[in-house]
């Protein structure tokens, strides 16, 4: 069984070019981080933050997914290790969207009503800092899988 | 050379570095039981895989037994050959070889005569504790030797000779375990492959799988067929061993005593090769200086150097690898196939026997005489110029079972007419005696000068390639000597390269020339035993009266008589041949 | 680049590639086309995850969610409910067989949980055949580090202080391997990569070469540039074509990158590797064998010394080493010779990758580190005994392993522990046997593999170790003796004493581990003509209750050799003498009157 291998080529059909030396080696592995980055964080997700996001049907009608992506977005942007993940219905469908916050070593927290600006706030205080913020929904509760 | 100290079976002594445990011990006086084992040390010759396992000796610190012919011994090594540990191992290892091995030791070619056997017998085995299930495999008849490898060990000294000795890499171990082997590649049989019959493996097998086609029985029969003219001739290097068959010294020449034996066994004439040899240099010597002549005279065509053709193994080692080359060798046939096709013209008229009734028997100190008697182009309506070819060993059996005796057999002389011979055809039997029987002719005929010293010390010795320069009154030639076929392709692959500088060159395909062939009394690796026939040749060659071919009279006889000149339309006829490519010859059968 | 909220991990090992992984994949990407989701999700074609008893495998990421035995039928399901609605799809996740709950993610796999993975660090979690996912997971980082800022001899110091022994069977240190290489002088040297793994059952270093190439080919490059070598070989066989493959998309890209071939990252370093096949004898694995086959002669063994360091590959100095340990190497460079030797035993350092198999839940390959117990790795990784079943014996190393047994199994594992208890690390290949084994014949099972896989050089391998298969044989026919006992005692240990390579060195093990631990299932075959494993066909005893039965004569009617007698309504009768013992009568009876004795 013979196999053709493709010539490599980069996005946009260019052949790859020669690595000239080890500080373009790290710099690309840097660069090249966000291609595996996602699997990385959540090899070891009890050492980050966990965002997850209820994306049932009731949350997507409420703008879970907005919410999500602004999540996924933001935390780049502010350079938060945190690991987002989508979840089914949290039970909590009057709270809609509804958002569960994990800091490494500590409890969940259930935000509802999660709108941008709570996202927001919620990031800067809860995430960054561990202070609570408004529209937790009490601990009756476990974690949905 | 750095000395290290090493204790063995406590005692302590110094040795130098880079030897193995096997070697030291011997130091000491202790022979380490060995089987796979073979050292032919000086034609560079050693064999030592480590796979037999008989060897072993303990060392301290050492985990597991140490296979003492190819562990080096280091410094401070503590080694003992004999505990109870290394004599069961060793014990145990040959019951487990008798247990793979055919039990038919009292009808084996090889009983008597076997390192197995011997060792089985050193190492005490009474039982074999360890019975079952026997390798078998197909058997192998060819022309020159059979394979019978129920009763191969696996010792791998055949594939030693064959490949990196010989290089005609024929034989190499095949399957897998149990089941694993030494054949020719897909399971062959010898002659479907490039195999040259030069015997060397049968020459070194420890037992039984490999072993001569005999035909004794053959010429058995012949004798005792009242309408056949039995005729032998005998090749030169049988007559410095045969006697080792019946416990004389190697070396000793028989000469004598092997005619009167001959001559009892029946043979109504005993002629000798030698005398076919010096027709060989008649012939191959005029074709030499006929080249050289064209050569000089500015021919630029013309072939050189010339090769000498008298050795079949050699002629079917280029057939097989150079057959490109195949014009550059002498067409002069063999001294065996010259005298049978002599016998079977010349003498048949003599003895007024038709050809057919004419039984022509040689004896000879190699396995592919025999398969070169069967050539196709030697035959005459199918009636082939030599009918059987028999080794030295399988003379000495036809002598044990008919005579006996034959210590104290008189001296006798050979026959008229084909058996007087001169030192030149005696040399034949030593790797650079051919070359020197051609020079001491082609030198009178070149310079028309009588040669005063005949022997031509630089063209003697066991170096694998040597190589010469010969004065013919101004005329300088430069000689090549190889024997053993790995040799021999080091300088065909220079002519192929187109650097070989040499005007002649002389080919031997067993280690030592023919004393050393393939049909002779095994040497079991000695080399002492080698190079005592060799001197025992040039001591024959120097009790002769005459020793240049050109002046032997039944040689000159016979040109008067029969043949006109060398190289003379009947000579040519009778007395040369041609050459095959081979190569595309080798195809595999499902 | 796009940002990815989900990566669809799908295994693209040999194991799960046959179980159809490949339409697995197809399906995915054809689902998430569908819902125009391709720029939310992608699926990564990864290499094994170990768990290959429950494959095909797909892992969700971010949440680790586990899915097995995925069929290309359930992509829509994945998609439409986990990838779209965030419901996980129950039926698909892996069951916990020993309280038979549903588990949410690897993470809380018990498989996973005691795992270390160093060699198999990338396996199941990078796209192979992607050189960039490899670079941003560190790839030639290691290599870089060392040609710029390390000399050779720092290189072999960080690997000896390291600890790091040969993985392939044998548990030499491989920086003095690499030292003893790096003091040969020559024009050429070689690296040797084993990757000839011949265990059966094993497939670790098929998996390290299918899952993660480019750590064994930057491996291979530090170990040129440690001894001075600009030539690496792999030798591979040929029945791996999956990872024949990887290997050689993985050299192409690394040339195009530069990370091999002249001049690496522009240190003036030259190091090519080129491929050589073996046709799959298990004795190649054994190094001087393997150097012979590369160079195109006979696969077997020679006497060592010369080692290959000293006249290898070509008679030039050659290091070997197998596939896992180079795999440990990159890691280490990078991650400092401390942190590997803070993993394992006293003398065994860093993680030892087994294909666990046998009567145990879990079938599959893991990674623990050294010391770990056998109790840990059966009961915890490997999920206790198949059904409920009592466990009996364990063989570890290989087919020429040994047999150890309740009594080992808090004998933490490591090189030296596991000789000691008369077994061997080998290969690590793990076999779990429980009370319906039989220990003559599982003796007998090896013994058959190795008497298949000797080369045949050496006279006790050849012979010796047929003759051990015969005598066993003998035994499981209930024709053996007392005294055959003593002759597989004695044979057993010259085979290991005179045998010329670690083929037949070890090859007895498994009649000696057993020998000393279930020396009385040997004399019950022996002199009471019983298996009490019921395994050995020829010591069953096909009985009929007189009292349960009732006469029908099925079993006569079925018995092909006319064995069973009986007039109509009354009870049958076996005879013995005649009977083969092939149990037609015993599935015939509708009355469970026919039992084994």
């Amino acid at each position: 069984m013979r196999r053709k291998i493709k010539l490599l080529t980069k996005p946009g059909g260019k052949t790859m070019n020669k690595i000239n030396n080890l500080a373009d080696l790290r710099k690309m592995k840097d660069d090249l981080q966000n291609k595996i980055n996602l699997r990385v964080k959540s090899d070891s997700p009890d050492a980050i933050v966990q965002i997850k996001v209820g994306m049932a049907t009731s949350g997507i009608a409420s703008g879970a997914k907005e919410i999500m992506n602004y999540f996924i977005e933001e935390i780049e942007k502010r350079n938060v290790e945190a690991l987002v993940i989508q979840v089914g219905d949290m039970g909590y469908c009057y709270a809609e969207p509804t958002v569960e916050i994990t800091r490494p070593g500590e409890d969940p927290v259930v935000f509802g009503y999660v709108t941008i600006d709570r996202a927001d706030e919620i990031i800067e205080k809860y995430i960054k800092n561990g202070e609570l913020v408004e529209g937790i929904i009490p601990a009756n509760y476990h974690s949905i899988d | 050379m750095t000395l290290i100290n090493i204790k063995i079976n406590g005692q302590e002594l110094q040795v130098e570095e880079g030897i193995t445990i096997l070697q030291a011990a011997k130091k000491i006086d202790i022979e380490i039981p060995t089987l796979c084992y073979m050292n032919l040390k000086d034609l560079g010759i050693t064999h030592n895989p480590g796979g037999c396992r008989i060897c072993v000796v303990e060392v301290a610190g050492r985990r597991n037994l140490a296979p003492s012919c190819v562990t080096k011994v280091m410094e401070g090594m503590d080694i003992k050959t004999h505990t109870m540990r290394v004599l069961n191992a060793r014990k145990t290892v040959m019951e487990l070889i008798l247990s793979d091995h055919p039990f038919e030791c009292l009808t084996c070619a090889k009983n008597g005569n076997c390192d197995l056997q011997t060792l089985a017998q050193t190492l005490g085995v009474r039982e074999i504790h360890y019975q079952g299930e026997q390798s078998s495999y197909k058997s192998d008849s060819s022309p020159a030797i059979i394979r019978d490898m129920d009763k191969c060990i696996m010792c791998r000294r055949c594939e030693t000779m064959c490949n990196e000795v010989q290089t005609c890499g024929v034989l190499s171990g095949i399957n897998r375990g149990f089941t694993a082997v030494v054949a020719p590649a897909f399971e062959q049989d010898l002659i479907q492959s490039p195999c040259t019959f030069c015997g060397q493996c049968v020459a070194v097998c420890p037992t039984g799988a490999l072993t001569e086609q005999d035909h004794t029985n053959k010429v058995i029969r012949a004798l005792a067929d009242p309408n056949k003219t039995v005729i032998v001739q005998t090749a030169p290097a049988v007559r410095v061993a045969l006697g080792e068959e019946f416990g004389l010294k190697p070396g000793t020449i028989v000469t004598g005593k092997m005619v009167a034996a001959l001559r009892r066994l029946g043979f109504d004439r005993v002629f000798d090769t030698d005398f076919a040899a010096d027709l060989t240099i008649m012939e191959e010597g005029t074709e030499l200086l006929s080249r050289l002549t064209k050569f000089l005279a500015g021919d630029k065509d013309v072939k050189l150097p010339l090769l000498t053709s008298c050795c079949p193994a050699w002629v079917k080692f280029f057939e097989h690898n150079f057959p490109e080359l195949k014009d550059i060798p002498s067409t002069a046939k063999s001294p065996q196939q010259m005298f049978g096709a002599i016998a079977k013209t010349y003498m048949a008229d003599k003895l007024g026997v038709k050809r057919e009734d004419l039984i022509v028997v040689s004896v000879m100190p190699c396995l592919a005489k025999k398969y070169e008697s069967q050539r196709e182009e030697f035959a005459v309506d199918g009636n082939p110029d030599v009918d059987y070819s028999i080794s030295t060993r399988e003379l000495a059996h036809l002598i044990k079972q008919s005579i006996g005796d034959f210590k104290h057999l008189p001296d006798e002389d050979f026959d008229k007419l084909m058996g007087q011979s001169t030192g030149a055809g005696v040399i034949f039997g030593n790797t650079g005696g051919v070359i020197e029987a051609a020079c001491r002719t082609a030198y009178e005929i070149y310079t028309k000068k009588k040669l005063e010293k005949v022997e031509f010390e630089q063209l003697r010795g066991f170096e694998g390639v040597r190589s010469a320069v010969v004065d013919f009154d101004g005329l300088k030639l430069n000689i090549g000597i190889a024997h053993g076929l790995g040799n021999a392709r080091k300088l065909l692959e220079a002519i192929q390269k187109g650097e070989s500088e040499f005007h002649a060159i002389e080919i031997m395909a067993c280690p030592g020339g023919c004393i050393g062939g393939g049909g002779q009394p095994l040497h079991h690796g000695d080399i002492n035993i080698l190079k005592a026939r060799a001197a025992a040749i040039y001591r024959e060659d120097e009790g002769k009266a005459i020793r240049k071919s050109h002046e032997n009279p039944e040689i000159v006889k016979l040109y008067e008589e029969f043949l006109g000149q060398p190289m003379s339309e009947k000579a040519h006829h009778l007395l040369h041949t041609e050459y095959f490519d081979k190569k595309k010859k080798i195809y595999i059968e499902k | 680049m796009n940002k990815y909220k989900m990566h669809l991990l799908v295994c693209g090992g040999t194991g799960c590639k046959a179980s159809q992984s490949n339409q697995i994949v197809e399906q995915l990407n054809a689902e998430l086309e569908s819902h125009g989701l391709e720029d939310e999700a992608k699926v990564v074609v990864t290499g094994c995850f170990g768990f290959c008893e429950q494959g095909p495998i797909v892992k969700v990421i971010p949440d680790n969610t586990f899915y097995t035995q995925v069929k290309p039928e359930d992509a829509k399901e994945i998609i439409e409910e986990h990838i779209i609605k965030g419901r996980k799809v129950h039926r698909l996740l892996y069951v916990d067989p020993t309280n038979k709950e549903s588990v949410s993610d690897s993470k809380h796999m018990g498989f996973y949980q005691k795992q270390i993975r160093i060699a198999l660090r990338n396996c199941g979690f990078l796209d192979p055949e992607d050189i960039d996912e490899s670079i941003a997971r560190d790839a030639y980082q290691a290599l870089g580090k060392a040609l710029m800022e390390m000399t050779p001899q720092e290189v072999i110091d960080v690997i000896k202080k390291s600890g790091l022994r040969g993985r392939g069977g044998g548990g030499f240190p491989t920086g003095l391997k690499w030292e003893i290489a790096a003091k040969q002088a020559s024009d050429q040297k070689y690296v040797v990569c084993n990757a000839d793994e011949g265990d059966p059952g094993a497939f670790m270093d098929r998996s390290v070469l299918e899952g993660d190439p480019h750590t064994v080919l930057e491996a291979m490059a530090i170990c040129g540039y440690t001894m001075g070598a600009d030539k690496g070989l792999i030798y591979i066989r040929a029945e791996y074509p999956l990872a024949i493959h990887r290997l050689k998309v993985a050299i192409k890209q690394a040339m195009e990158y530069g990370l091999l071939g002249k001049d690496i990252l522009g240190t003036g370093f030259n190091f090519d590797i080129e491929l050589r096949y073996g046709a799959g004898a298990f004795v190649c694995g054994e190094e001087t064998a393997l150097l012979h086959s590369m160079e195109g002669h006979r696969g077997e063994p020679t006497v060592k010394p010369p080692f290959p360091a000293e006249s290898g590959y070509l008679g030039k100095p050659s290091n070997v080493n197998n596939v896992e340990t180079f795999a440990s190497v990159p890691v280490i460079l990078l991650k400092g010779a401390d942190w590997f030797a803070s993993i394992g035993s006293e003398k065994s350092k860093g993680t030892k990758v087994f294909a666990l198999a046998g009567k145990i839940n879990n079938v599959g390959l893991i990674e623990v580190p050294m010391g770990i117990t056998l109790r840990e790795v059966i009961y915890e990784i490997g999920g206790g005994i198949k059904d409920g079943k009592k466990f009996k014996a364990v063989q570890t190393g290989g087919p020429s392993g040994g047999c150890l047994t309740e009594k080992h199994l808090d004998t933490p594992i490591d090189f030296d522990n596991l000789i000691a208890a008369g077994s061997m690390m080998g290969s690590g290949g793990m076999i779990v046997m429980d009370e319906d084994d039989c220990m003559v014949s599982i003796a007998k099972f090896f013994l058959e593999f190795t008497v298949e896989e000797s080369c045949g050089k050496c006279s006790p391998c050849r012979i010796g170790n047929k003759r051990l298969h015969e005598i066993l044989t003998k035994i499981t026919e209930g024709k053996g003796t007392m005294e055959d006992l003593e002759l597989l005692k004695n044979l057993s240990g010259v085979i290991k004493d005179t045998s010329l390579c670690g083929l037949g060195q070890t090859s007895p093990n498994p009649v000696l581990s057993t020998l000393a631990n279930f020396w009385d299932e040997y004399v019950e075959h022996v002199i009471d003509k019983k298996c009490r494993a019921g395994k050995c066909t020829a010591l069953k005893k096909y009985i009929i209750d007189a009292e349960a039965c009732v006469g029908c004569t099925a079993c006569a009617r079925v018995c092909p050799v006319n064995a069973i007698s009986g007039e109509r309504k009354m009870p049958h009768e076996i005879n013995q003498d005649i009977c083969i013992k092939c149990g037609a009568c015993y599935d015939k009876c509708k009355f469970s009157a026919i039992f084994i004795k």
